[in-house]
This record gives C-alpha cells, structure tokens and sequence, in this order.
C-alpha cells in the first residue's frame, strides 16, 4: 500500500515536470516560429522575449498557433483627462507597436510596449501614433493606467487561491481542535511563521498584533512566487518578480514599523546612548538613512531573486534558439530542470526572508530599553 | 529602464489585494487557526500539568502507604513485644502464685497433718490407757483368781526383796 501510493507521487511528481518543460519549451519555440512569420530574416531576439515575458502586459498570452497568438484580452482601465475610461485589450489587435488606435470617450489610444499612450494626430515613418523622442523613448503623453492587466490578473488569482485555501483550511478543525485534509498542511505552516518568524523576533508580548499581517505577507508572496514558476496559462506571471509589487509590500512594512517605532526605537536612531555627540550627530544619518534603506533592501532582494530566477529558465530555453539546432534541447532541458527544482527552494526562501526580515524590523521598532 | 519603476495601476492593485486579503483572511482564516491552535497547545499543556500532578499525587500516596505500613509493622511489634512481655509476666506472676498458693497448702497440710497426728495420738493413748487398765484389770482378775500364784509370786518377790 505504502509503496503504491510512492509510486503515485514519484509518477505525479515526473508527471508535472515534464507538463512543465514542454509547455515552457513549447511557448520560447511558437514566440520564434511567430517572429519568423512576421519577419523572415529577423534573428530570434532572446532579450525581447524574455523581457516581454518579465514585464506586465494588458493581455494574457497563452500560446500561439498557426502565427496566430492566442491570448485572453484583460480591460484596460484608464483615469485620463475625460474621466474613467474602460474597454477591453483585445481592441488592440494585439498590436504593440502604436499602430492600432482605440478612440473612447473622445480619447484616442495606442499601445506601445505595454504602456497606453494618447495617440498623436500624425502617424510617424515606422505607421504608428508615437511621437519617439531621444533615446527611442515615446514624449506622448499617458493616462493613467489602473488596467488589470496580465499581472493584477495573476495577483487575483492568488488571492481567490489564497482565500479558498485558507478559508477551507480554518473549517477543517473538528470540535476538538484536530485538523482535518488541508488544515493539516497549512496549520504546520502557520505554526511554523508564529514560532520561528512572529515570537523570536517580536517577542511573546506583542507578536499576536502583528502574525496576521505576517501570515498574509509570507503567503502572498510564497504563492505569487510559486504560480510564476508554473509555465502555463494562467500562471508563469513575473509577479512577485515586479518593482512595484515588492514596492508596495516593503511600503507597507515600512509604514508598519514606522507607527510602531517606541521611544527606545527612536532614540536609538536620533540619539545613539552611550556614544560622544560627535559620534551621535554622525550616526543619526546613518541610522535615518537604515530606516529607508532596510525597506529598499527587502523591496529589491525579492525583485532581483524572483526576476532573475526566471531570466534563467527562460535563457536556458532559449539556448535552442541562439544554437539553432535541436541537439542542445537535452542540455537545455536537464538545466532548467535543475534550476526550476532550485528555483521551488529559492521562491519558498524569498518568501520566507522577506517575511523574517519585517517581523526583525518590527521587532526591533517595538524593543524595549534594556540598558 | 522600466524593469525598474513601478507602475501606478500595479501599485495600486497590489495594495488593494493586499489590505483586502489582510482583513479577510484575519478574520476568516488566520484568528479561527491561530485561536484554535492556541487552544489546543493550552489544552495539551493542561493535560500534561494535570498528568504530572496526578503522577506526583500518585507517589505521594505510594509514600504515605509506605509509611503506614512502616508505622503498622512498628506497631505491630510494639504490640508483640508488649504481648510477649505481658506472657512472661503472666507465666512469672502465675509460677509465683503457685508457689505461694502450694506453700500455703503444704503449710496448711502439714498443720493438718500435725493435728490429726496429736489427736491420733491422744486417741492412742486414751486407748492404750483404757486397754492398760482392761488388761491390767484382766490381769488382776486372773492373778486374783489363783491363790496359789498369788501366795508363789508373793513369795517370790519377797524372796528377790532382800531386806536391806
């Protein structure tokens, strides 16, 4: 019985790897067969594709077939100077070059490497509505953009995900306070942020305020970073890979430990004790400077780690296109292998410092004077 | 390069999704778990508590079982030693009884004894005295009745009685 239900989770386990390298092959080979099509001689550009996989994009590509691409259109919701401003992605045609002008509310549109801009009156050498200043850098002006794009799509996903999972997970308790099903996979978890990430670094007296928003942080980013790994519709999004979104949970970090600070915090960062005031004055910058500087490291490690993590898989995949032979697949294949099991480590350990270095933060805002 | 400035719409998507799942899976997720895991690690360290009270509560039983059996046996001893001191005592006191008890009645024997002698005696010598004079007067009947030995011994005593 034992070995039986081994062999099931050995099949299963192969069984999700090779779904995950095919599909992810299969994607880099239909992006260069679609160049090919559009532009017979144009030389297969790893750093378009794999840019364009990284950033965000206002429709959600899941594959191309035949030189069509197939994707699911995202509305796209402007704040412009007429007011909110709501049609659906696919009015662009998936162009993204400026061409294809979308006009609503009075307001005429055109999408160029994923960002909206008011199309000019004139249409440039190149056929597109883009007023290309120095450096190749578009001077048309540009509405504000609150779409949901391909990544608030993939950030909903996980918080129906998350929601469903731990929602389910809070039922799963018999009377008794026994967990049942999924409760026994995720109580060990939630144990595991309150006794090593919450209590050693708050402290007894005040982590119950604070686990909550750790619990969320640590599974948010855990299950972003593990859906950009999936390599098929509708995962693989460079999520928590995004500046902004690093940005946005840093900030709030940040805002958490700075309402939190205690007088001791404070002081220890003004007015250092137990220093000469020469030294005081000189630390105080260096302490104020600490106090941004903590959150921008927590907001950058996650970006880098996240974002060069698929760099990799995706430029291991490419090697069959640099090389132009088939005969490096297998190579190909067995790294990105190696760096996609990597990888399930590295997502589970981002998550988890990102989340151990708040709670450090806040702990440290909240310490009392003990000298 | 745009890798690296945030987008307004992300920004603000991803704090709304933030503070929403926040303040739902508090409420929905997070207190129910946390509560309940607290609860249960309460009850667990409560049971271990009452475990190991009841193993102390156990020994100390175990100890003062011990000790009863210990004061019993003391006391079972005393109580044997008492007895055998009360025996021999019994015995000595009983002995003593005895001796006097017989001593008296040898005493009281002898006294009897010493009676029944004298008044055996005087019942002899009363006989021998009533006999005496039956015979002594059978005698002088006989003697009296023959006056031939009568004038004989007469006679005869005179002859023995030289007169000095």
């Amino acid at each position: 019985m034992k070995t039986l239900k081994f062999n099931f989770i050995k099949h299963l386990f192969s069984g999700v790897f090779a779904i995950l390298l095919s599909t992810s092959s299969f994607a880099a080979l239909n992006i260069s067969s679609n160049d090919t099509d559009e532009n017979k001689e144009k030389e297969f550009d790893v750093t378009e594709m794999i840019m364009h996989h990284i950033k965000d994009a206002h429709e959600f590509h899941i594959t191309d077939w035949n030189g069509h691409s197939i994707s699911v259109p995202l509305p796209v919701i402007l704040w412009t100077e007429n007011g909110l401003t709501v049609f659906m992605s696919s009015e662009f045609h998936h162009d993204d070059s400026g061409r294809v002008i979308v006009e609503k509310n009075g307001q005429r549109f055109v999408k160029y490497h994923e960002e909206i801009y008011y199309a000019t009156e004139v249409v440039n050498e190149n056929g597109s509505y883009i007023n290309m200043g120095a450096e190749d850098h578009p001077e048309n002006m540009h509405p504000m953009d609150f779409s949901i794009t391909k990544l608030v799509f993939t950030m909903f996903l996980s918080m129906g995900l998350l929601l469903f999972i731990f929602g389910l997970s809070a039922r799963r308790y018999s009377k008794d306070g026994v967990p049942k099903g999924i409760a026994k996979f995720t109580e060990p978890l939630v144990v595991f942020i309150r006794d090593d990430v919450a209590i050693p670094n708050i402290g007894e007296k005040h982590y119950r305020k604070f686990l909550p928003f750790l619990l969320t942080l640590f599974f948010f980013i855990w299950i972003n970073n593990v859906m950009g790994l999936i390599p098929f519709f509708p995962f693989s999004a460079n999520l928590s890979g995004n500046i902004a979104f690093t940005f946005t949970l840093a900030a709030i970090t940040f805002i958490i430990t700075t309402v939190a600070g205690n007088k001791n915090y404070w002081g220890h960062i003004f007015w250092m004790p137990g220093l000469p005031v020469p030294m005081k004055i000189f630390m105080a910058f260096l302490e104020f400077a600490g106090i941004f500087i903590k959150p921008i490291s927590l907001m950058i490690r996650l970006f880098a780690n996240i974002t060069a993590g698929h760099i990799i898989v995706l430029s291991l995949i490419s090697l069959i296109f640099i090389f132009q032979t088939y005969w490096i697949a297998p190579v190909s294949v067995a790294f990105s292998l190696f760096i996609s099991i990597i990888e399930i480590l590295v997502v589970a350990i981002q998550a988890y410092i990102f989340t151990m270095l708040s709670a450090l933060y806040i702990g440290s805002a909240m310490e009392e004077a003990e000298h | 390069m745009d890798l690296l400035t945030p987008d307004i719409g992300l920004l603000f998507w991803t704090f709304m999704s933030f503070a929403i799942l926040f303040f739902v899976l508090k409420k929905f997720a997070w207190k129910p778990i946390v509560k309940t895991v607290n609860d249960r690690e309460n009850s667990i360290r409560e049971a271990l508590a009452s475990a190991d009270a009841a193993k102390r509560e156990m020994q100390n039983l175990t100890a003062d079982n011990e000790k009863l059996l210990k004061e019993a046996r003391v006391e079972r001893d005393a109580m044997m030693k008492e007895a055998r001191e009360l025996k021999t005592k019994l015995i000595a006191d009983a002995k003593e009884e005895a001796k006097v008890e017989g001593a008296k009645m040898i005493a009281n024997a002898q006294a009897a004894i010493q009676s029944e002698k004298k008044a055996a005696i005087a019942d002899i010598k009363n006989q021998v005295a009533s006999l005496s004079i039956e015979i002594a007067e059978k005698v002088v009947t006989e003697e009296l009745s023959n006056k031939d030995k009568q004038l004989k011994l007469v006679s005869d005593l005179l002859g023995d009685a030289t007169l000095n």
